[in-house]
């Protein structure tokens, strides 16, 4: 290796030189700019409480709506099973943008493929593109199980998925004992976490139809007695090491449905596979006869807890992402009635430890205005820890929080959690509305600190609130999918990540005689 | 439950036939029938309710802002003989896509279990099989039995054609069978001999020859069946003897499509259409 040093200049610096400067100076003659008066007075008129009026009005554009669509959630949920290839029927670059919006956030390659259909294909059918595609994304990338969804265009024009793939069985591209399972994506409905839920219920629902078994729940050796565990469109890759953890501290066992950890987790050992852990194909039959199922997003996993209790008849207990103390007090309180189990003494150990962590930290977030903004079942989670630390949320933004669950709308649940503390008196929550509004609220209804993806750091910096993140995407943060932001040891996580954000603010607003040592 | 589709030509007289079939098949037979219309036009079940054309589920769910904020309530409605009735509706002519219509109405009435405690469903599919949106009927889980209405004209047996071609592509894979083809007679040449050869050619049956009666259109002006108009005349017989053998029908078969040249042949060989050397013989003897 030489030993010369390499000058490498980070972003900021380098666009500083004098030659950039001069290059953007130089480009402007050709972009016809406003004055920076107009500029200037445009940008404080988007600041004031007369635009946001407006920005409130506003019907006919969405800006910056914090989802995604419908695929990029079933792409993950092919990818929480072994040796599968999602493959999305449709046009390449959607298949691109669900790659790179998956891969910028957990840092790892996302193996997907798609049919590729162009001009040719919206006007003859998708078809042909469909079983050329299995043929060679077999062939290629040898999977156990290709996971299909489509895209908007495949939708429109009325592609039939399952006549396809029969007709592929019959040309003899894949075996017939081949499994591909499918699911339908028009992203002009829902969100990625409707994607997520199509492609779940898809996949347990081919499988197990194939098999041939009839669920018996409760029944069967080293089936009955276990538990299934879903944990919907989940981001954080620490999360799955921390259910395991407090399962195993149970003593119960259980089946992940849906497991993506090891593929967003796979080790750098010289060698690229395309396949990292996931859930067995053969569990998930045998999965209709465990004791019961354990749904931590019961908003994004709504057919599929409908799937599992009507079809398998299981019981299912279906929670939000159990988030802070009260909510794993919650999960851990669902593990023991499923199992018939008590909680674990070391659970409620750490369950203490983290208590003693909240109130050393307690002096520095209390009554803190928060903004939160993300997927329903987060939010459940977020709104219900900020209570229990006596931190307020002012501000909620939800932009597919059209949902419901048991009858109930994620609205209604929402504002009835936050009605039953004092810390929630405030907080009001936008439902299906965006980012721009997001940036109105947090400007002319300031709060301490804002908590969601990277997305919201545009809205916090034009409102100077520091931005914690949480939630997807993170896309210009470093490893924090690694941490778990569940169960007790992730309510540690999220006040550190919270409580330090307000040190630093502290620091960095000193006023020249406060900047201590210690806090 | 059954569930079937008819389809045929625009302007065939599919809904006309539909409506007067089902409303026999609801009141003789005692059938729990609903009835779906996939027609943007939305006058598949105008004769049923004895109204102008339903109020969409499309357009409702447009006026509601999305599919999700509409109840079944609000898009079902009984009408004679106690038939359920739903138009998915679509686009005006010229803009949007009406097939995604049918595949997002077909979805709603899936999801919110509207198919229940029926004997049967019966699909109304607008013209030809233009895209796979009109398909949606007739695929995996959805219309296993097609009845396709035509007439001796060439256009209708060429639609006809066309329509089992459709089906073909589904019926290998799928479940979609051809129930029939159901002469609805415009009084051409040799119509029944000529439908009942296209039949056997296509692998099925003419399962009824309708008679052309003015009834019809009497019954119609005033938004009627014939069962409602008037069920003594011999017209409703007819509707009823085909409404009978749909229920019984057992022969349901996979189509075999045949080409452009074999049905001009056919319809040369029934005098519909004159091969070239008649044509050019007659021009020359009529003195042109």
């Amino acid at each position: 290796m030489s030993k010369d040093r390499l000058e490498a200049p980070d972003y900021n610096s380098l666009f500083s030189e004098e030659r950039f400067v001069q290059q953007r100076e130089n480009k402007k003659q050709f972009e016809a700019p406003c004055s920076a008066q107009e500029t200037a007075e445009a940008l404080a008129y988007s600041k004031s409480a007369e635009y946001m009026a407006k920005n409130f009005d506003r019907k006919a554009v969405v800006i910056n709506p914090h989802k995604a669509c419908q695929p990029l959630g079933s792409i993950m949920a092919a990818l929480g099973f072994e040796k599968t290839l999602p493959f999305v029927h449709g046009s390449q670059g959607c298949n691109s943008y669900f790659r790179s919006h998956l891969s910028r956030h957990f840092k790892e390659p996302t193996p997907a493929v798609s049919s590729s259909m162009t001009e040719d294909a919206a006007v003859f059918g998708g078809m042909s593109n469909l079983i050329d595609g299995l043929e060679n994304a077999v062939a290629l990338y040898k999977p156990e199980m290709v996971a299909i969804c489509t895209t908007c265009m495949a939708e429109v024009i009325g592609d039939d998925l399952s006549a396809f793939i029969g007709n592929a069985r019959q040309k003899g591209v894949v075996s017939e004992d081949f499994p591909v399972a499918y699911c339908n994506t028009p992203s002009f409905v829902g969100s990625h976490t409707t994607g997520y839920d199509a492609m779940m219920k898809g996949i347990l629902s081919y499988l197990y139809d194939r098999s041939g078994i009839q669920a018996a729940p409760g029944s069967g050796e080293e089936t009955g007695e276990k538990l299934n565990v879903l944990l919907g469109f989940e981001p954080y890759t620490g999360n799955f090491a921390e259910i395991r953890k407090i399962l195993d501290a149970f003593d119960t066992k259980y089946t992940f449905l849906g497991d993506h950890s090891g593929n967003y987790d796979s080790p750098a050992t010289g060698e690229y596979e395309y396949y990292y852990g996931g859930t067995k194909l053969a569990d998930v039959p045998l999965a209709a006869n465990a004791l019961a199922t354990l749904s931590l997003q019961k908003y994004t996993l709504k057919k599929t807890q409908d799937y599992i209790g009507q079809t398998w008849k299981q019981p299912v207990q279906a929670l939000s992402t159990p988030l802070g103390i009260t909510g794993t007090d919650r999960l851990l309180e669902a593990i023991s009635e499923l199992t018939g189990l008590p909680v674990p003494a070391s659970l409620t150990e750490e369950r203490g430890r983290v208590v003693d962590a909240l109130t050393d930290s307690h002096p520095y977030i209390h009554g803190k205005r928060v903004a939160l903004v993300g997927d329903p079942d987060l939010l459940i989670g977020l709104i219900g820890f900020c209570l229990e630390t006596g931190m307020e949320p002012v501000h909620i933004v939800c932009s597919n929080g059209d949902v419901d669950f048991n009858d109930v709308k994620f609205k209604n649940e929402a504002e009835a959690l936050l009605a039953a503390s004092p810390y929630g008196s405030e907080a009001k929550l936008y439902i299906g509305n965006d980012l721009w509004h997001m940036r109105s609220l947090l400007l002319n209804d300031p709060v301490d600190l804002a908590i969601g993806s990277s997305h919201l750091k545009f809205a916090a910096k034009d409102a100077d609130v520091p931005l914690v993140r949480v939630g997807f995407p993170i896309f210009d943060r470093h490893h924090m999918h690694r941490y778990p932001i569940l169960g007790y040891q992730g309510a540690l996580n999220l006040l550190t990540l919270i409580v330090n954000t307000v040190l630093d603010e502290l620091d960095r607003n000193n006023s020249g005689f406060n900047y201590d040592l210690v806090r | 439950m059954r569930q079937i589709a008819f389809y045929g030509k625009g302007g065939i007289g599919k809904s006309t036939t539909s409506q007067n079939t089902l409303a026999q098949l609801a009141t003789k037979f005692g059938q729990r029938i609903m009835i779906v219309g996939c027609d943007p036009k939305a006058d598949s079940t105008r004769l049923i309710l004895n109204t102008k054309a339903q109020q969409t589920v499309l357009h409702l769910a447009a006026e509601l802002g999305s599919v999700e904020d509409l109840e079944l309530d609000d898009v079902l409605q009984t009408g004679f003989g106690d038939i359920i009735n739903v138009e998915c509706g679509g686009p005006e002519p010229g803009v949007g896509c009406a097939g995604r219509g049918i595949i997002t109405a077909i979805n709603f009435l899936e999801q919110e279990g509207a198919y229940t405690d029926l004997d049967f469903v019966s699909y109304d599919v607008l013209g030809d099989v233009v895209c796979g949106g009109f398909a949606m009927p007739i695929r995996e889980n959805k219309a296993q039995e097609i009845y396709i209405v035509c007439s001796g004209e060439m256009m209708a047996m060429y639609a006809a054609n066309n329509i089992a071609r459709g089906i073909l592509k589904y019926a290998n894979s799928g479940g979609v069978r051809l129930g029939g083809l159901i002469c609805n007679s415009r009084n051409t040449d040799r119509e029944d001999e000529l439908i009942t050869e296209l039949a056997r050619r296509l692998n099925t049956q003419m399962i009824h020859f309708v008679p052309r009666n003015n009834v019809v259109q009497h019954a119609e002006l005033r938004r009627m069946t014939v069962a409602q108009y008037n069920p003594e005349h011999p017209q409703a017989k007819e509707y009823e003897i085909l409404a009978e053998k749909i229920l019984n029908n057992k022969m349901l078969t996979i189509p075999t499509p045949i080409s452009m040249e074999e049905l001009e042949e056919l319809l040369m060989e029934f005098g519909v259409i004159e091969d070239e050397e008649a044509a050019i013989k007659k021009l020359q003897a009529s003195g042109q």
